[in-house]
């Protein structure tokens, strides 16, 4: 649980901080909360040679509405996105999620874009962004570019993001203020990481779903955006049967490991049991 | 206001004054532990101290080819790297077992388990120990392991301890199989085998008390610092039991025990885990003799769950034998247990399978036998009692999910049948069928107090209505009713039955009373957070009359405290205790001879009177103790010699055995496998109470350990012997949010052979409680005919249970 030798590096601006990775090249790693990485580090999992740490940059943080998006600095840490009444009112499901990560204390260092950067399947903000269709804005050596979250996720801790890239920023675009959404989370305790876990936005009219997406959390090697799920559920009023074919394709798409928390056997039906339940909320909230 | 009340008021004005027995005194300890001012092993900082840190094996059982070191020792900051070949010449290589077994201190041919320490690397800092330890390069040659212990005795197993291969007489009798270690047996077997070869119902289940770690809080770790002018030797360390330590330290290192000071300093939890003693104590120790200089070693927590001593890991097939009408006639037991690649358990050396032979319960079985077989694997050793009296908890989870499966089968209520068969109170002091002396009881009225309280009745009509919801469809969850019923056994102990390697159990307090009245004494045994800096000085306060706030309680420091073997198996309370009560009596009766002095009387003319002494029927003529004390040193009888203090070193005739009766009910929800608690009552019966509030605290934290037990923890192995979620990510530890609510109760019957009737309580509620968790959710699935359910009951294993059952289509 000691982590081996680094130094430590705390730029004052992103080009700085890009500029700092350049030249450290492959050895040097981003630092943000650290609640990923350090224990990564603990473990030797991870032994970067260097630490590039953002905290210092001071525009990384923050929410804001833009135009019909909500911008969310990277930095941003994982209680301001409970405690932001702005986002709250917006897009409540990322404060409902954010509440169901890890604990009060992580939550206070461990920032929105390390949670969605770091590739950690478990991660609960990922599968929710996929849901969510949110975009990822990235800046590195070659400029900025743009990323959607449903590209971002290739395997364990392997992203679309290059050596050298840092998250800036991540846009949400705003449901429709009828929208009905729930996170359904699995875990052992407070503190774990999901068995299983499943995100729901959905929109209704007259009794009929007309959107719906899904985003499943920690049942593969990946985040998962359940689209044909989703897509069998629109145009119906969400009756059993409906339902049921929804549950057991998004259940296909799993891939999960076996683990101490089940077996995938058991981790696929638990990933079923959570987007019913999460449905059923959402429908609950869904005006129309 | 009249005489007698006035005098009643003023004596309890005295009396509450004292802060003795039965009152809730605050933890003293506390004022120091919740403002982070304690002070463990870890916090000690000597001047040119140097860290140590394992290299270990990551295989489970392998061949070392080579170990080349050279890569290590050329990191700057390095001092040293020891190994099995720098040990050998020293004897330090191997040390002795509690369990009459050797373990290698460093691996020398070959590694038996995963994580075993392999070489010690000696440096500057923590950081350049650690990264020093991955510049140690070992040649292993993979060899198949066993991690199942079923498999252990095969013919064509592989031989793990080729050490011991050709010593086929163990340290408890033959051995069976190069991977056996002894095999245990007591009561009757003929003619338990006769009871059953008759009986009109018998039932049989293999019950798993799956293997688990005790997981306090702070991990092991001990810094040792020789003085080589002196030839002296000082090991501050996480002990449990430090003066044992102390002469196991001397027996093996050949140093003089009055050479050896051994200190536990404050310790963030023990639950067993730091009974013994352990690889990284011994090489702390090598290293500063070699270097001359203190060395410390502190041990990470993924080095605590997986390799110093796990608990558990009984395999235990068992068997009743009961009439029609539910009369219980015979038990039989025998048990598999796994210690892992050396004998480490942690029991009285007589006893290899600690006091499992409590396994008949409450209940009077008049016949019974238990056999115990114990096999090495290639998983960490150890087998020590966590929170519980030596496999208290393994013997009790046996009979209590026994009894239950017995109700089962003669379709009686599981409440009804422990009450038909209990041990009736006229029956104490009652003879075992497996040899035990229960010192008192009184079952039945417990029993009654808990079902009446928790509304047993009403609870059974509201589960069977949920049954038949259930079976409707209306409902996904189940309800359980858990029971148990259990009889503990603490206090270990009398040295007819008990000794350390020869050391016998007693244990001892010496008080001394100070000129103006305060006091300070010394225990041999050694709080882990059980609180004994505030009971202990309330016994002392009852008996002497001296406010506890007064008395300063110091254990811990061999140099200073008298010999005692320590704290675990619930002793300190019924062995030191009794020692600290015999002591304080001892002085109580020298500061009535001086009273009687000083007052001018007869020593039979005084009568005691809550903090003095005064004259029969004169009370206005009194001494105060605090008089009493100054008189003892400055003007104490003639010829009688000055001081005021006592020593004794008690010998318990008995062990005591505290009972109590456990409710659980617990929600299901079948599609997902999540076991909610909704109610714990637990009714402890521990003799006299000293402290309610600490009684409180242990009831609570041991419940939460069974609670973590059963419902989730345990150190798993993958098929090649890797340890699994070693780690408390995945290791159940609940916090504030998952434990259950606690109901706490209890009745008094009074130890009869306890100097002051107590008889232990910080393990009844772990005992206790792991079997009646497992029985509510194994009642909760009895009415779908599932059958035993094995522990631990985490989500996925129940979901399982359901899955088999067909309760998801
Ligand atoms: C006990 C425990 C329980 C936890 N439980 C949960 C849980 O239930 N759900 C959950 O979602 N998370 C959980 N976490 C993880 C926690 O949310 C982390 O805070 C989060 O995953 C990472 O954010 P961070 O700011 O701490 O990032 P860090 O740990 O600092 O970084 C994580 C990774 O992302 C990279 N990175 C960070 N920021 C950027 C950036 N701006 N641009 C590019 N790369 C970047 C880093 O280089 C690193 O590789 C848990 C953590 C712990 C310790």
């Amino acid at each position: 649980m000691i982590p081996g030798r680094f130094d430590y590096h705390r730029p004052a601006s992103v080009e700085d901080a890009v500029a700092l990775l350049a030249r450290l090249g492959e050895e040097a790693n981003i630092l943000a909360g650290g609640h990923s990485l350090i224990p990564l580090m603990k473990t030797r999992l991870a032994s970067p040679e260097h630490l590039v740490d953002l905290s210092g940059i001071g525009n990384l943080k923050g929410i804001s509405v833009q135009g019909d998006e909500v911008v969310i600095g990277a930095m941003t840490t994982q209680f301001e996105l409970i405690s932001s009444e702005e986002l709250g009112r917006h897009v409540p499901i990322i404060a409902e999620t954010s509440r169901l990560i890890a604990d009060p204390q992580i939550r206070y260092k461990g920032t929105f874009g390390g949670n969605v950067a770091n590739g950690d399947p478990g991660n609960d903000l990922p599968a929710l962004m996929m849901c969510l269709g949110a975009t990822y804005a990235v800046t590195g050596p070659d400029g900025s570019r743009e990323i959607a979250a449903r590209d971002f996720y290739q395997g364990a801790y392997f992203t679309a993001l290059e050596h050298g890239e840092i998250l800036t920023a991540v846009r949400i675009p705003i449901p429709s203020p009828d929208h009905g959404y729930a996170y359904e989370k699995l875990k052992r305790k407070v503190g774990d990481y999901a068995t299983a876990a499943a995100a729901v936005v959905i929109t209704m009219a007259d009794g009929k779903c007309t959107s719906a997406s899904i985003g499943l959390t920690n049942v593969s090697e990946t985040p998962l955006w359940a689209s044909d799920a989703a897509a069998m559920l629109v145009g119906t009023s969400l009756d059993k049967a409906s339902v049921d074919a929804a549950v057991a394709a998004a259940e296909a798409i799993t891939e999960p490991a076996s683990d101490m928390r089940g077996p995938a056997e058991y981790r696929t039906k638990m990933a079923g049991v959570m987007m019913r339940r999460a449905l059923e909320r959402a429908r609950s909230r869904a005006k129309g | 206001m009249n005489d007698q009340t006035k005098i009643d008021q003023d004596r309890a004005e005295r009396t509450e004054k004292l802060q003795g027995m039965g009152c809730k005194r605050k933890r003293v300890e506390d004022v120091r532990f919740t403002q982070g001012k304690g002070s463990y092993v870890d916090d000690l900082k000597l001047p040119g101290m140097l860290f140590g840190d394992f290299v270990r094996s990551p295989h489970a059982h392998a061949r070392i080819k080579s170990i080349d070191t050279s890569r290590a020792k050329a990191l700057p900051g390095v001092v040293a790297v020891l190994t099995a070949a720098d040990l050998k010449p020293l004897g330090l290589h191997y040390m002795p077992t509690l369990a009459g077994d050797v373990q290698a201190v460093l691996a020398e041919e070959k590694v038996l388990f995963q994580n075993q320490e392999v070489a010690f690397v000696i440096a500057e800092d923590r950081y350049i120990a650690s990264d020093a330890t991955e510049l140690v390069d070992v040649e292993y040659e993979a060899l198949p392991c066993i991690v199942d212990p079923f498999r252990s005795m095969d013919p064509d197993a592989p031989i793990l301890r080729e050490d011991i291969k050709d010593k086929m007489e163990g340290a408890h009798g033959p051995r069976k199989h190069p991977n056996h270690i002894f095999e245990w047996q007591i009561g009757d077997k003929e003619a338990t085998d006769a009871v059953f070869a008759n009986a009109d119902v018998t039932i049989k289940e293999m019950l798993v008390d799956h293997r688990t770690h005790p997981s306090p809080l702070e991990t092991c770790q001990s810094v040792a610092s020789f003085d080589k002018v002196k030839g002296e030797l000082t090991l501050w360390g996480t002990f449990q039991a430090p003066h044992v330590i102390r002469t196991v330290v001397s027996l093996i290192s050949g140093l003089p025990e009055h050479k050896i000071h051994v200190i536990a300093p404050d310790i963030g939890g023990g639950f067993g885990n730091k009974v013994g003693a352990y690889a990284g104590y011994v090489c702390s120790v090598v290293g500063s003799i070699v270097l001359g200089v203190p060395v410390k070693w502190v041990e990470d927590r993924m080095e605590n769950l997986s390799t110093t001593s796990f608990a558990r890991d009984y395999h235990m097939t068992t068997e009743l034998a009961a009439t029609k009408d539910g009369k219980i006639q015979a038990m039989r037991v025998h048990v598999l247990a796994d210690h892992g690649a050396f004998d480490a358990c942690a029991d009285p050396s007589k006893w290899p399978a600690g006091f499992m032979n409590i396994c008949t319960g409450s209940y009077d079985i008049p016949t019974a036998h238990l056999a115990v077989d114990g096999v090495y694997t290639n998983k960490a050793s150890g087998g020590v009692a966590y929170r519980c009296s030596f496999r208290v908890t393994e013997a009790v989870f046996a009979i209590e999910r026994a009894v239950e499966l017995l109700a089962q089968k003669l379709g009686m209520d599981a409440a009804e049948l422990r009450i038909k068969n209990f041990i009736k109170p006229e029956q104490f002091p009652y003879q075992s069928a497996l040899g035990w002396e229960y010192d008192s009881g009184d079952y039945h009225t417990a029993m009654k107090k808990a079902m009446d309280t928790i509304g047993y009745k009403e609870l059974r009509e509201e589960q069977g209505k949920k049954r038949e919801a259930f079976k409707r469809g209306e409902t996904r969850e189940l309800m359980g009713i858990g029971i148990s019923f259990f009889t503990e056994i603490v206090g270990a102990g009398p040295s007819k039955n008990c000794d350390i390697l020869g050391i016998a159990m007693f244990d001892s307090a010496e008080i001394r009373i100070h000129p103006t009245g305060s006091v300070i004494a010394r225990m041999g045994t050694k709080s882990q957070g059980q609180g004994h800096e505030t009971t202990y000085a309330q016994i002392i306060a009852t008996e002497i009359g001296i406010p506890a706030d007064d008395i300063m309680i110091e254990e811990g420091n061999t140099d200073t405290a008298p010999y005692g073997l320590g704290t675990y198996g619930s002793r300190s309370t019924p062995v030191a205790g009794a020692a600290t009560a015999v002591a304080a009596r001892k002085i109580k009766a020298k500061a009535q001879m001086i009273a009687a002095h000083m007052l001018e009387v007869h020593e039979g003319d005084l009568e005691w009177d809550v903090d003095r002494f005064r004259v029969k029927g004169l009370p206005e003529k009194f001494k105060t103790m605090k008089e009493i004390a100054w008189a003892a040193y400055n003007a104490p009888p003639p010829n009688m010699e000055p001081g005021l203090e006592a020593v004794n070193y008690y010998e318990p005739p008995n062990m005591t055995y505290p009972f109590g009766a456990y409710f659980c009910v617990m929600d299901i929800d079948v599609d997902t496998g999540v076991a909610k608690t909704r109610r714990f009552y637990a009714l402890d019966d521990c003799g006299t109470r000293i402290n309610p509030m600490i009684i409180e605290g242990q009831v609570h934290g041991g419940l939460t350990e069974a609670f973590a037990c059963a419902m989730g923890q345990e150190i798993r192995y993958d098929e090649h012997g890797n340890v699994m979620g070693a780690s408390f990510m995945d290791f159940f530890l609940p916090t504030a949010v998952e434990t259950p609510h606690w109901e706490t109760d209890h009745t008094v019957t009074p130890s009869p052979h306890h100097p002051i009737g107590a008889k232990g309580v910080g393990e009844s509620p772990h005992v206790g409680g792991v079997p009646c968790f497992s029985n509510a959710v194994n009642d909760a699935y009895a009415f779908l005919g599932a059958g035993h359910i094995q522990m631990p009951h985490d989500a996925w294993r129940l979901w399982q249970v359901g899955q088999k059952l067909g309760l998801h289509n």
